[in-house]
């Protein structure tokens, strides 16, 4: 669609999606099937679907725009509403290009029959890509309805205003629903949505006011359903057999001890067997009775104990390097310098609702219901695995519950339709939690070094190579002509993939943990050490403006018994963050807790001060638990905190007494998404505060002290 | 299968099935009120938080055996005649929602704690909501809609007094 985007995920991959060895999570056996599931979807987006990562463009108005006869005005678009508020700014978008209120916009979101394909929901790409569009289409059909009341009132269209929803001159009226009832329509609908001409933010009126969900009134009522809502005629409940560890083969199964569970069968496909049942306790019974007559081969797997030493043993060469100048030169020579590494852990996306899905097949065609936030690459994946062509099936989003980066894959689809495809009935599936925190990918652990030269307070050299988790927000935003950032693969034992902000998270905690050394290194505070060093002036606006409000200079100079303060900040995805924290030191091996954040952030103009201020919250409140408590555990293979109970995320007692929080809204710039950048600053900023207070420096996630 | 009777939504009902089954998949699969989610099974996050004898209790670990002959209350009948409650009115108007799928269990804990205390502190609401997870993570401002439920549900409840008392 845009061929920046296409760019942008071309030259960066990784970046955005699952990158997996071919692990063999008990997916499905046959040749091809196994390799979709494991491995395939990586196949299905990059080769066969390479130009679709950010979809494909819409030729003709009325596939993005349909205007109802009774004045009701429908977009369509094939992102995925995951709780980040895009079906809220999608809907205000198109109100405020339609000129009319947001409660007459009906916003229809990822079915694959239906609605464009804009790609996956991922990389804060929704309002750079998808908003465009969807503005584009809303003022080119705002410019049919005057062009068709000029006509009607045989006026120039320059006599024609907007108001209250309907084309006007003097005292007569032009809706959107006389339009759709008008000759012609049909035709005119076919034009291009696109060479509209846009409402400047300055003159907007819908964006830019605060607004809350579109379809909130369903979700307080229960009404709402969510992928795992999903009930068809017929349906009955299915429930996989996994394996009990990473790696494990299975040797033999008795099918028929499914049986002993009234009402149940068993369906095997070479390693993959499942269990149905007419409800889901009775199919997870039948699963259990079948583990039990299972033998599995397992086989070694490295443990989280040995994890950061695994990845520098496996990682692969030199891997990809950005330089400029002469770096090591520098370094071999300078006088000032310091070297650190850094360490982060798995982290698991954990959203509320797990992977769920319902297929159906009907006279050879699928459907299917599931969350996931990639509908078209899901859809291609089950072509793919059925041997069956994209229109024969159907995939359909509803909202679902919390992805994060977490679903960009289709497991669950997968198997309900492999099982569905033998009972002939529609099947309902949805994983357990300790299926999710087991064989849900993680966000990647990390190892990453850092290496600098100063030249006075000057940054004269700097080194920082990541291995494992990824480029993202790796290239540093501060002034270093001698420079080198590399990306180095290494062998990852948990199935990763990508996560809110991917490795921006961990690119940030130890590049901004590191400033922090080489500002104790070179005498200066640290806000005065990242001013000397940054010339990035919307990132220097939101360093000040935190650093300002938290009147962190006298704060960092006074010391306080038990407590520290400290500040971070970082860039990616076209916006920019702040934080300055106040933390309280946890005891031994336990993490500091953080009592007070003062976060500043920008992403040009502000289109919803609601949901910009939600992704702000729960980005600091998420970030604070990969900060503090979050990391998976294994053990020959197991996942040990497979549970809520051993993973422990952000509780309400883990909200900091102070959070405030500061937006910058630039009216005179393009709009960036806000999901997922103003969650790299708060780790950094709690590490730095660690050592200021303690004089101890923390250098892996999650903290501890 | 036995039968097992109780009191849904202010109805009596029965149902026929394994007495192990958790209530959640009773209410969600026998009874279609899905607005009870599942999100952890061992009682750890509450998104399956129902009322049982008017007590906010997690449905995921409850088994419909430990259920006969007792009251369970869901989120769909909080609101009566299309009219929110002040808790759901609250949740909409502060932003308390990004996904959504935690906020029937939010809600019914919230309905609850008002219920007990119609004035809570946000000590007294963290507090007692701090077994639910919003993993997204909204507790500030499911926080703030929680007191201003408290006050929504005050200005009704003053309102219903005047009503009465004008009758």
């Amino acid at each position: 669609m845009l061929p920046q985007n296409r760019a942008a995920a071309m030259a960066d991959p990784e970046r955005y999606e699952l990158r997996e060895a071919p692990v063999r999570f008990s997916g499905v056996d046959r040749r091809g099937f196994i390799q979709l599931t494991a491995s395939g979807l990586l196949i299905a987006v990059f080769a066969t679907e390479s130009d679709a990562q950010w979809g494909r463009a819409v030729s003709s108005l009325d596939a993005r725009l349909i205007i109802g006869k009774d004045g009701r005005i429908t977009i369509l678009n094939g992102k995925v509403e995951e709780g980040q508020g895009a079906r809220t700014q999608l809907g205000m978008v198109a109100a405020e290009e339609l000129k009319v209120p947001v409660s007459q916009i009906d916003v229809v979101m990822a079915d694959t029959d239906r609605t464009p394909d804009d790609g996956l929901t991922a990389g804060s790409r929704t309002t750079p890509s998808t908003v465009p569009a969807v503005r584009q289409a809303a003022a080119a059909a705002r410019e049919i309805l005057v062009a068709a009341a000029a006509a009607k009132f045989q006026v120039d269209k320059s006599a024609i205003t907007i108001k209250d929803g309907a084309a006007q001159s003097g005292s007569r009226r032009f809706t959107y629903a006389d339009l759709a009832s008008s000759d012609g329509f049909t035709e005119s609908m076919k034009r291009a949505p696109s060479g509209a001409t846009l409402t400047a933010p300055a003159e907007w009126t819908v964006l830019g006011k605060p607004q809350t969900r579109l379809n909130g009134s369903d979700i307080v009522t229960g009404k709402y359903q969510f992928p795992s809502d999903i009930k068809r005629p017929g349906m009955i409940y299915g429930c996989v057999l996994r394996p009990p560890s990473y790696g494990a083969t299975l040797q033999s199964i008795d099918l028929e001890s499914a049986k002993t569970i009234p009402g149940a069968t068993a369906i095997r496909d070479g390693e993959f067997v499942a269990a149905i049942a007419p409800n889901a306790h009775a199919a997870r019974k039948a699963v259990r009775a079948m583990s039990d007559s299972a033998k599995w081969q397992e086989k070694p797997h490295p443990s989280s104990t040995v994890l950061f030493d695994h990845l520098k043993k496996t990682a692969k060469g030199a891997g990809r390097g950005n330089t400029s100048g002469e770096p090591d030169k520098i370094l071999a020579t300078a006088s000032v310098k310091l070297q650190a590494e850094y360490n982060v852990a798995y982290v698991q996306h954990a959203p509320m609702e797990p992977r769920s899905a319902v297929a159906e097949w009907t006279a050879g065609k699928l459907t299917v219901w599931t969350g996931t936030s990639n509908p078209f690459a899901v859809r291609a994946a089950l072509a793919q695995a059925f041997g069956i062509q994209p229109a024969a099936l159907r995939v359909i989003v509803p909202d679902f519950g919390g992805g994060f980066g977490g679903k960009h894959t289709g497991e669950a689809a997968i198997e309900a339709a492999r099982i569905a495809r033998d009972v002939k009935r529609p099947v309902w599936l949805r994983w357990s939690r300790q299926e999710e925190f087991t064989w849900a990918y993680s966000r990647p652990a990390a190892v990453i070094t850092c290496e600098a030269a100063l030249d006075g307070n000057k940054l004269a050299a700097w080194k920082m190579t990541n291995i494992n988790s990824g480029t993202a927000a790796l290239d540093t935003p501060y002034d270093a002509a001698n420079r080198d950032t590399r990306f180095i693969e290494a062998d990852s034992p948990l199935r990763q993939g990508s996560y809110r902000c991917l490795a921006s998270a961990a690119n940030n905690f130890a590049r901004e943990s590191f400033i922090d050394e080489l500002a104790a290194k070179a005498g200066l505070d640290p806000l005065e050490f990242r001013l000397a060093n940054l010339t990035n002036p919307r990132l220097r606006a939101v360093l000040i403006a935190a650093a300002e409000r938290f009147n962190f200079k006298a704060r960092w100079r006074k010391k306080q018994a038990g407590r520290g303060v400290g500040l971070a900040c970082g860039t990616d995805k076209g916006s920019v963050v702040a934080a300055c924290v106040e933390v309280e030191l946890g005891g031994a091996g336990q993490p500091p807790r953080l009592v007070e954040i003062v976060q500043a952030f920008e992403c040009g103009p502000i289109m919803n001060p609601v949901g910009l201020r939600s992704q702000m919250e729960g980005c600091i409140l998420m970030g604070l638990g990969a900060a503090t408590r979050e990391e998976m555990v294994f053990e020959n293979g197991r996942v040990t905190s497979n549970m809520f109970s051993r993973y422990r995320v952000p509780r309400f007692a883990d909200v900091p007494p102070k959070m405030d929080l500061i937006f910058l809204d630039r009216k005179d710039t393009e709009p960036a998404g806000a999901g997922e950048t103003p969650i790299i600053a708060v780790a950094p900023a709690m590490a730095n505060a660690h050592f200021h207070g303690s004089g101890h420096r923390l250098r892996s996630m999650p903290l501890k002290g | 299968m036995p039968v097992f009777k109780f009191t849904l939504n202010g109805a009596p009902v029965s149902v026929d099935t394994e007495g192990d089954r958790p209530l959640i998949d009773v209410l969600r699969e026998e009874f279609g009120l899905t607005g009870t989610k599942f999100g952890c099974g061992e009682g750890q996050c509450r998104a399956c938080t129902v009322m049982l004898d008017g007590r906010p209790s997690f449905s995921c670990v409850n088994t419909i055996r430990m259920v006969a002959g007792r009251s369970v209350v869901t989120i769909e009948s909080l609101s009566k005649d299309g009219k929110l409650t002040p808790v759901q009115q609250a949740f909409l108007d502060e932003a308390a929602i990004q996904c959504g799928y935690c906020t029937p269990g939010m809600i019914m804990a919230a309905t609850a704690l008002l219920d007990r205390d119609p004035n809570p502190t946000e000590a007294t609401i963290t507090t007692s909501m701090n077994m639910h997870i919003c993993r997204c993570t909204g507790y500030p401002r499911i926080v703030e809609a929680v007191k201003t439920a408290a006050r929504l549900k005050a200005m009704a409840e003053s309102r219903e007094v005047n009503h009465v008392a004008a009758e």
